[in-house]
């Protein structure tokens, strides 16, 4: 890794971070709103993609990682009158403890058994939100009242239901969890995982403790699964049980493998995209899930390695 | 009702679910162990035999039985020639890789789903049975049609046993699960092997919707649960041993009867998956399977 390449990447993210605040003067009202929403979700792509793309674990229950944090953050809000802070304090600590037993029991299995485990365990998430209906209204849901949604420092408020103050945190968070993410790929336990993802047996027999490694990449990916949805209940107001359905756990996947797996920014131009996509498609039909499941056949029919991947293997081997 | 005959209730009620569980997951079972692949669109195969089969018994006026009985007929083949496309247009190029597998029936899954929500609607609808007989036991009566598919499913049950361990057919397809490139090397045709099983697959989970929609009713979204319950039983039997699904189909559809009985359903499936994953993460190769090459 050169010099020139260290520079050349840094300068690409603060770019796009300096460029997606400089949108936030220029966009119209309607994708201001939607560009906010697809950053959290792109921040639940990025958690998604540490362990995916960087590890090479293909999880089918990261929804329950989502809703942790979901749930974390918007219960204690609703029924105690925690503030903003506590609560999203409070939703990422729901998120590592989740991913911490998940991923400790999760990965003692490997290839198709770890799959139908993490997605068997957000099934039991899932269902447990329904059985405690009494808390969490279900399906149906709680909307966080307004006044709950601020904050208060000194003399100035923070209201999050604001669209600029909205967007903004979005976008914090969003820089947040890119340069974390650029942080663990490119250093040593970042390398061990890929490391594992090529060759597991092989760099357990180089002396690395790969379990230790793939459970931080599973606590890591939980609790930036856990941040964005605590930043969703905080910022958008509504926790539902849909987002700890299954589907929630395959979104993820479908932005990622659009994107550009094991990419630092693929996840956001799949999310980027495949929102739009379903957007402008239930403008003409409701099928919005035909789209869905056509995208992903066409990915691993024809698209392989992603919009990021393919750049990279055609024209900038330096991206991370 | 005294605990015993409600016991035996729940028994039968169980009996009922493990026998259609069982047709369900032994074609999973089989589409894993021959082409070591994981189909999540299975559950969809499930739900398109159950609503093809209300779409074919309201073509058909008359007697409900013929209706039913064409539906027996028609809607596993329907369902085969679907799968079957999709094994040759999808699966065979991604070359079967295991996690592009995956994806791709997830695609699979959706598209199906939606085009059952277009085409059907979002409504559950019942399917009238073929006959209606109480049969009369000394403590309440008993459906006479649901006793009827513990006996269908155990017949059918015989029969791909048969198939598979007396003929031509099955000694072709479990030369190809042992070695897929020795199979080859023999002349078996394994392209064209794939494509049935995977037919053969999609066609016994449509049978057991056909079997279950009399008394369950078809929606477009009833396919989940068969294929969460199918992993559980194929997991638990161990991979591709016949015996093994039969035997987890009782255990896992008798107990889910008896706890939905005496708990509510949500708990009782809470338990069922909590219980199923620890297997798996504790007991990789299943409680019947040996080790796992």
């Amino acid at each position: 890794m050169t010099e020139g390449s260290t520079a050349r990447i840094y300068g690409l993210h603060i770019a796009v971070v300096a460029v997606l605040v400089a949108l936030n003067f220029v966009l119209p009202e309607y994708h201001h709103a939607v560009l906010a929403r697809v950053l959290v979700l792109a921040v639940f792509a990025m958690g998604y993609n540490l362990l995916f793309g960087y590890a090479g674990l293909l999880s089918l229950g990261h929804a329950m990682f989502f809703a942790a944090g979901l749930y974390g953050a918007g219960l204690p809000l609703y029924h105690l009158g925690w503030g903003i802070a506590a609560a999203f304090a409070s939703g990422m600590a729901a998120g590592f403890v989740v991913s911490a037993v998940v991923g400790l029991l999760a990965l003692r299995t490997t290839g198709v058994a770890f799959m139908i485990v993490t997605m068997m365990f957000a099934q039991v998430f899932y269902l447990v939100t329904l059985y405690f209906g009494e808390w969490t209204r279900g399906d149906e849901g709680l909307v966080l009242p307004q006044q709950a949604r601020r904050i208060v420092f000194g003399g100035t408020a923070l209201d999050l239901t604001d669209p600029t103050t909205r967007y903004l945190l979005a976008v914090s968070l969003f820089a947040a969890a890119l340069f974390a993410t650029l942080a663990v790929v490119r250093s040593r336990h970042g390398r061990v995982l890929v490391a594992i993802r090529e060759n597991e047996e092989r760099t357990r027999m180089l002396g690395y403790d790969t379990f230790a490694n793939k459970l931080a990449a599973v606590v890591t990916s939980g609790v930036i699964c856990a941040a964005a949805g605590a930043a969703y209940a905080l910022l958008f107001g509504y926790v539902g049980a849909t987002f700890a359905s299954v589907q929630y756990s395959i979104l993820p996947l479908l932005w990622v493998l659009l994107g550009g797996a094991a990419t630092t920014l693929g996840p956001l131009i799949g999310t980027l995209f495949m929102y739009y996509a379903v957007d402008i498609a239930s403008g003409y039909t409701s099928a919005y899930m035909l789209v869905v499941g056509v995208m992903l056949i066409l990915l691993v029919l024809f698209f392989r390695r992603g919009v990021l991947g393919t750049v990279r293997e055609r024209w900038a081997r330096w991206l991370p | 009702m005294a605990f015993g005959p409600h016991l035996l209730l729940a028994t039968l009620e169980g009996l009922v679910t493990a026998a259609v569980l069982a047709l369900t997951a032994l074609g999973l079972s089989l589409v894993f162990g021959v082409m070591r692949i994981v189909n999540v669109a299975h559950g969809e195969f499930f739900m398109l035999g159950a609503v093809l089969a209300w779409a074919i018994t309201t073509v058909v006026s008359g007697n409900p039985a013929i209706g039913f009985a064409l539906a027996l007929v028609l809607s596993p083949l329907i369902v085969g020639a679907i799968a079957w496309v999709a094994e040759r247009l999808v699966l065979r190029r991604i070359e079967y890789n295991p996690e592009a597998t995956i994806v791709a029936t997830i695609g699979l899954l959706y598209i199906i789903q939606q085009l059952a929500l277009t085409f059907y609607g979002p409504e559950a609808r019942p399917v009238t049975p073929p006959f209606n007989i109480r049969i009369q036991l000394p403590w309440f009566g008993y459906s006479g049609y649901k006793l009827s598919i513990i006996a269908a499913s155990a017949l059918l049950l015989l029969a791909t046993w048969f198939v598979l361990t007396r003929t031509r057919i099955g000694l072709v397809m479990r030369a190809t699960q042992y070695d897929r490139e020795t199979a080859q090397a023999f002349g078996i045709p394994v392209g064209r092997v794939y494509g049935a099983v995977f037919a053969l697959g999609a066609m016994l989970a449509a049978i057991a919707a056909v079997l279950i929609v009399p008394i369950q009713q078809a929606h477009y979204l009833m396919g989940l649960d068969p294929l969460l319950l199918s992993f559980i039983v194929v997991i638990i039997g161990g991979l591709g041993s016949l015996r093994g699904t039969v035997v987890a189909a009782l255990l896992i559809g008798v107990s889910d009867g008896i706890i939905s009985v005496f708990f509510s359903p949500t708990l009782a499936k809470i338990i069922a998956t909590l219980v199923v994953a620890m297997v798996l993460v504790f007991r990789p190769q299943g409680l019947f399977g040996t080790a796992a090459k």
